[in-house]
C-alpha cells in the first residue's frame, strides 16, 4: 500500500485512533462534579492508554490553593471514585501533568493567567494543544466563562481545535436558554459547542438506537398502527439527599423530563438517520421535538414525596429533608402525557413519569403494542392475553425484555403472559465505561454526535417552558405521595382507558 | 464507585464425575442451571462466547492463575481439557460461578467451568467430546497454551477463533508458519499481537498530526527491542508497518542474536534491528526507534506509569513525556485475547504475511 497523501495510513485495524495532543479545562475544578465524576473519568481514560498521547489537565476554581494541594485533592478524588483501582505509577504520572489556577470566573487576571499556562504547554511540547474547556459550574457561570474566552482571544486557535463543553441545566426556562445560546454563540460557532446530557454517553441509551435500526423485525411495527401507548420512567428510590440547595430551585421537571427524557424520547421516535454522522442523528432528534406539542395542564401532574417507608426504613417526607423550606412548592414527581404529532406516531400516547423516593429504581422504555384484533383461545382459566409489551431497561438490569402470551401446560388452551429477555451484561465482556468518559474522549476527539444541538435544547424548552409558566399562576399544596410507594394516585388520569402505569 | 464483581462459586453448583461421557457433563450443566434458577432467579447464564483450554494437567494450575486474572473478560462458558498422557477415561468437573453479590432486585451473571481429564489418545478426537458441552450460537475460542497441535486442529471446525501466543514457539519462522496456517481456518488472536497494540496506538499517534505525517514516507531506520523469547513480536510490529507504509520485503538475517536487514520502501531502503533486551522481565516489546531521512527520530520506552516517549528533529532538540498506561499484565493480556475473539482485526493478517515476506 503506498502512503496515503492525506491519511494516516497506520490507524486501520487500531480500535482506539489518535487523538490530538489537548489540554482539558476544568472551569469549577473542585466542585462535586470534578470531584465524583470528571478526575476518576480522566484517570479511567490514563488507565486504558486512551487520553491523548499527550495530555494536560488545567483545574480552575475559587479555592486558593496551590498545585500540590490540587493534586492531592484529584488524587483523593480519583481513589474513592475511579472505576478501576488506581495504580500509583499511572496516578503519579498523570497528576505531574495537573496544575491549577485560583480565582473567580470574573477575574481577568484569571484568564489571562489561564492564556498564560496553555501557551507555555504548547511552547514546551513544541506543538499546538487541542483545547477543551469544561464548564463544570453553577450554570449563572456559563455564559460569563464563555464571554471572558471570547474576550481574552482563547476561543480561537489558528493551529488547534477549541472546544466548550457545557454542562446542564442549559438555561431554566425557554427564554433563559435562547438567552444563553445567543451569548454562547456570539463567542463560538456551534461546532465548538458541546452541551453534555450524560444520558447520551450511557450504552444502553445508545443501544436504543442499535436496537431500532440494526434488527429488521422492530421497524415494520414501529408506529401507530402496531403501536398503543409509549411509557418512559425514571423513578429513583433515593430522596434529594444533600442537593435541597439546586432541587428545590429545579424539580422534577427541569431535572430530568426536560433533558433526560425528552433525549429517550427523540431517539424511540426519531426516524432512521440517513448516516450516524452527527448532525444527520441529531436532525432527526430535532424533527421528533419539533413534532411534540407543549401538553394541556390536564396532560400533566406533579406531587411531592410525604414520609413514608423506604427499603424498609422510616423516610421522611420531602418538606422534612434537611433545606427544604417548609413552603417549597417544588415536585419531585412529575408525569406527563405527550404526543409526537407526526405521521409515524400520530395518536400514539406517550407517557413520561419521573420522580424521587419512588419504591424501586428503574430507568425504562416501555412500548405497548395493540392487542389482537381476535382472540380465538378461551379466557376461561387463563392469566389472561396481554397485549405484547418490549422494555427498553437503561438502568439498572440493562437490557431488552418482550413479553409473550404462551400457553399454560395443560390439557386446555389456557393462557398467561411470559418474558423472553435479553440482559446486556450476559452477551458482552466489557463493563460499560462511566458516560463521562465516553463524552470527555468524544469532546477531545471532536465527535459532538452525543451532544445536544442548540435548537434541541430550544426544542425541549418549548415543550417545558408552558408547564411551568401554568404552574407559576398556581397556588395551594401539590398532590402527594408515600416515600416507598409507586406514585402519586393522580397520575393515573392521565391514562387512556385501557392503558396503566407498569409497576415498577 | 463500584468496582468490578468478584467471581465466587455457587455453593451447590458443583457436579463431577469419573469415567464419564460427555452426555453426562452436558446434562449436568443443564440440570445445575436449573437448579441454580429455582433456588434464586437473580441469575442469569452468560451468553458471550465459549473458551476450550487445552492444557498439560500439570501445569493447570498457573493456567487457572491466569483464566481469575482476566478481569471482567470471562468466557460465558470454559471448558478445560486436561491431558494426562496415560489416561484412557474421562472424568469431569462442572461448577457455576457467581458475579457476587447483587444488590436485591438486580440480576447477576452465572459463568459455567468444565473441567475435563483427559488422556493424550483423546486429542485426536477431542472435538467429539467438546461439541456436546459448548453453547450453541455463540462463538468457540480454542486455546492450547501447551502445544497439543492435534488437539487444535481437532476443535477447528468447531471454533470460529483459535486463540495462540506466538511467543511460545520454538523460533520465530515456525511462530509465523502455524499462525499462517491457522488463520486459513479461523479467525487467530495472537497475544504476541496484542502485545504489541499499545506500541502501535502510539507510533500512529505520533505520526498523526499533519505536520508529522508527510515523515511517514521518510523513514530510512526502525529499531525494535524485545524480550529474549519475543522477537516474533518484533516481527509482527515491523511487518506491521511493511504492510501499512507499503514496504516490499527486503530480507532479515541473524546476527549475533539479532535479526538485521532492509526493506525496500518507495525510494530508499529502510534499515530493521530487531534486538533482543535481556533486561526486559515480561514478554512482549522492550522499545522501539523510529528514524527519518530528515532527522527526525522518535523512540518509545517502556516505564512507569506508561511509554516513555522521545522525539529528536534534525537540529538535535529533544523532548521527552511520558504516554500514560496502566500495564496490563499478563492476565490482562488473555482478557484482551478473550475480548478480542469478538471483534475482527483486520491488520493482523497483513502483518503477519509481510512478517513472513521479510523473514524470507
Amino acid at each position: 500500500m503506498a502512503v496515503a497523501e492525506h491519511e494516516n495510513p497506520l490507524v486501520e485495524g487500531l480500535e482506539r485512533l489518535p487523538v490530538h495532543p489537548t489540554t482539558l479545562v476544568i472551569f469549577g475544578g473542585t466542585g462535586d462534579l470534578a470531584h465524583r465524576k470528571l478526575l476518576p473519568a480522566i484517570y479511567n481514560l490514563a488507565h486504558e492508554g486512551a487520553l491523548p498521547e499527550r495530555f494536560h489537565l488545567l483545574a480552575i476554581a475559587r479555592s486558593d490553593i496551590p498545585d500540590d494541594d490540587y493534586q492531592k485533592m484529584a488524587r483523593e478524588s480519583i481513589e474513592q471514585y475511579s472505576r478501576q483501582t488506581p495504580k500509583a505509577e499511572v496516578l503519579d504520572k498523570l497528576l505531574e501533568q495537573v496544575s491549577y489556577i485560583p480565582g473567580t470566573f470574573d477575574d481577568d487576571a484569571v484568564f489571562e493567567r489561564v492564556k498564560e499556562a496553555l501557551g507555555a504547554v504548547d511552547d514546551e511540547a513544541g506543538i499546538a494543544f487541542n483545547r477543551v474547556f469544561y464548564l463544570s459550574t453553577a450554570p449563572s457561570f456559563f455564559a460569563q466563562i464563555v464571554g471572558r474566552i471570547g474576550e481574552h482571544g482563547l476561543n480561537h486557535h489558528p493551529e488547534a481545535e477549541v472546544r466548550v463543553v457545557i454542562e446542564k441545566p442549559f438555561g431554566t426556562r425557554l427564554a433563559e436558554a435562547q438567552e444563553l445560546n445567543h451569548r454562547v454563540l456570539s463567542v463560538l460557532d456551534e461546532s465548538q459547542v458541546y452541551r453534555i446530557d450524560h444520558y447520551l454517553g450511557k450504552e444502553t441509551v445508545q443501544n436504543v438506537l442499535a436496537f431500532r435500526f440494526a434488527n429488521g423485525m422492530f421497524e415494520p411495527i414501529w408506529n401507530r398502527n402496531f403501536i398503543d401507548y409509549v411509557q418512559i420512567t425514571a423513578a429513583e428510590d433515593l430522596g434529594i439527599g444533600r442537593r435541597a440547595g439546586y432541587y428545590d430551585s429545579a424539580g422534577a421537571l427541569r431535572d430530568l423530563v426536560q433533558n433526560h427524557m425528552l433525549q429517550l424520547l427523540s431517539l424511540l421516535c426519531m426516524e432512521p438517520p440517513v448516516t450516524f454522522d452527527a448532525d444527520e442523528v441529531r436532525d432527526e432528534k430535532a424533527k421528533v421535538l419539533h413534532a411534540v406539542a407543549p401538553p394541556p395542564p390536564e396532560a400533566v401532574v406533579r406531587a411531592q414525596y410525604t414520609a413514608g417507608m423506604a427499603e424498609g426504613k422510616e423516610a421522611v417526607g420531602y418538606l422534612e429533608e434537611e433545606g427544604v423550606p417548609d413552603d417549597s412548592r417544588t415536585e419531585t414527581y412529575v408525569a406527563l402525557r405527550l404526543e409526537v404529532d407526526n405521521w409515524r406516531w400520530a395518536g400514539v400516547p406517550i407517557y413520561l413519569r419521573t420522580g424521587k423516593r419512588l419504591g424501586r429504581k428503574a430507568t425504562e422504555i416501555a412500548v405497548t403494542l395493540k392487542p389482537v384484533p381476535h382472540l380465538a383461545f378461551e379466557a376461561k382459566g387463563s392469566v389472561g392475553v396481554q397485549p405484547n409489551q418490549l422494555i427498553l431497561t437503561v438502568q439498572p438490569n440493562e437490557g431488552v425484555s418482550l413479553s409473550l402470551g404462551a400457553k399454560i401446560p395443560g390439557s386446555s388452551m389456557r393462557i398467561r403472559p411470559v418474558n423472553m429477555e435479553f440482559l446486556y451484561g450476559t452477551s458482552f465482556l466489557s463493563q460499560s465505561p462511566e458516560a463521562y468518559e465516553r463524552l470527555i474522549m468524544d469532546a477531545m476527539r471532536g465527535d459532538p454526535t452525543l451532544f445536544t444541538r442548540d435548537d434541541e435544547v430550544e426544542a425541549q424548552w418549548r415543550i417545558i417552558d408552558p408547564i411551568l409558566a401554568t404552574w407559576d399562576g398556581e397556588e395551594g399544596p401539590l398532590p402527594t405521595y408515600p416515600a416507598g410507594s409507586h406514585g402519586p394516585e393522580e397520575a393515573d388520569r392521565l391514562l387512556a382507558p385501557g392503558h396503566r402505569w407498569r409497576a415498577l | 464507585m463500584a468496582r468490578a464483581a468478584q467471581e465466587v462459586p455457587d455453593a451447590g453448583a458443583v457436579w463431577s464425575a469419573q469415567d464419564c461421557a460427555p452426555g453426562d457433563v452436558e446434562e449436568a450443566l443443564r440440570r445445575l442451571l436449573y437448579e441454580q434458577h429455582a433456588r434464586d432467579d437473580a441469575h442469569a447464564p452468560a451468553r458471550v462466547l465459549n473458551l476450550v483450554v487445552v492444557l498439560d494437567g500439570e501445569w493447570r494450575g498457573e493456567i487457572m492463575n491466569r483464566l481469575e486474572q482476566v478481569g471482567r473478560y470471562h468466557a460465558s462458558r470454559t471448558i478445560i481439557c486436561a491431558v494426562d498422557s496415560g489416561r484412557t477415561t474421562i472424568d469431569a468437573t462442572v461448577m457455576m460461578t457467581v458475579a457476587s453479590p447483587s444488590r436485591p432486585g438486580e440480576l447477576s451473571l452465572t459463568r459455567e467451568r468444565v473441567i475435563l481429564e483427559v488422556g493424550a489418545k483423546h486429542l485426536a478426537k477431542l472435538d467429539t467430546i467438546v461439541d456436546p458441552l459448548v453453547v450453541t450460537d455463540i462463538p468457540t475460542v480454542v486455546w492450547s497454551p501447551h502445544g497439543h497441535p492435534e488437539a487444535v486442529d481437532a476443535l477447528l471446525h468447531l471454533a470460529q477463533v483459535v486463540l495462540i501466543d506466538s511467543v511460545n514457539e520454538p523460533d520465530v519462522a515456525s511462530a509465523l508458519r502455524r499462525a499462517s496456517e491457522l488463520s486459513e481456518g479461523a479467525y487467530v488472536v495472537d497475544l504476541a499481537w496484542l502485545r504489541t497494540t499499545p506500541w502501535r496506538e502510539r507510533v500512529a499517534a505520533t505520526f498523526d498530526p499533519p505536520r508529522w505525517r508527510d515523515e511517514l514516507r521518510r523513514i530510512d531506520h526502525v529499531t525494535v527491542r524485545h524480550r529474549d523469547d519475543s522477537e516474533v513480536a518484533g516481527i509482527l510490529l515491523v511487518g506491521w508497518l511493511a504492510s501499512r507504509l507499503g514496504w516490499s520485503e527486503g530480507g532479515l538475517l541473524a546476527a549475533n542474536g539479532s535479526l538485521r536487514g532492509k526493506a525496500k520502501a518507495h525510494r530508499h531502503d529502510v534499515s530493521i534491528a530487531l534486538e533482543p533486551d535481556h533486561q526486559q522481565a515480561v514478554p512482549g516489546l522492550a522499545g522501539i526507534e523510529i528514524g527519518t531521512s530528515s532527522g527526525l527520530t522518535i523512540s518509545l520506552d517502556r516505564g512507569p506509569g506508561g511509554l516513555l516517549a522521545s522525539r529528536r528533529d534534525g537540529k538535535g532538540h529533544e523532548q521527552r513525556w511520558t504516554v500514560l498506561g496502566a500495564s496490563r499484565g499478563e492476565g490482562g493480556i488473555l482478557g484482551e485475547g478473550i475480548r478480542q475473539a469478538l471483534l475482527r482485526d483486520p491488520a493482523y493478517r497483513r502483518a503477519l504475511e509481510c512478517g513472513e515476506a521479510l523473514l524470507r
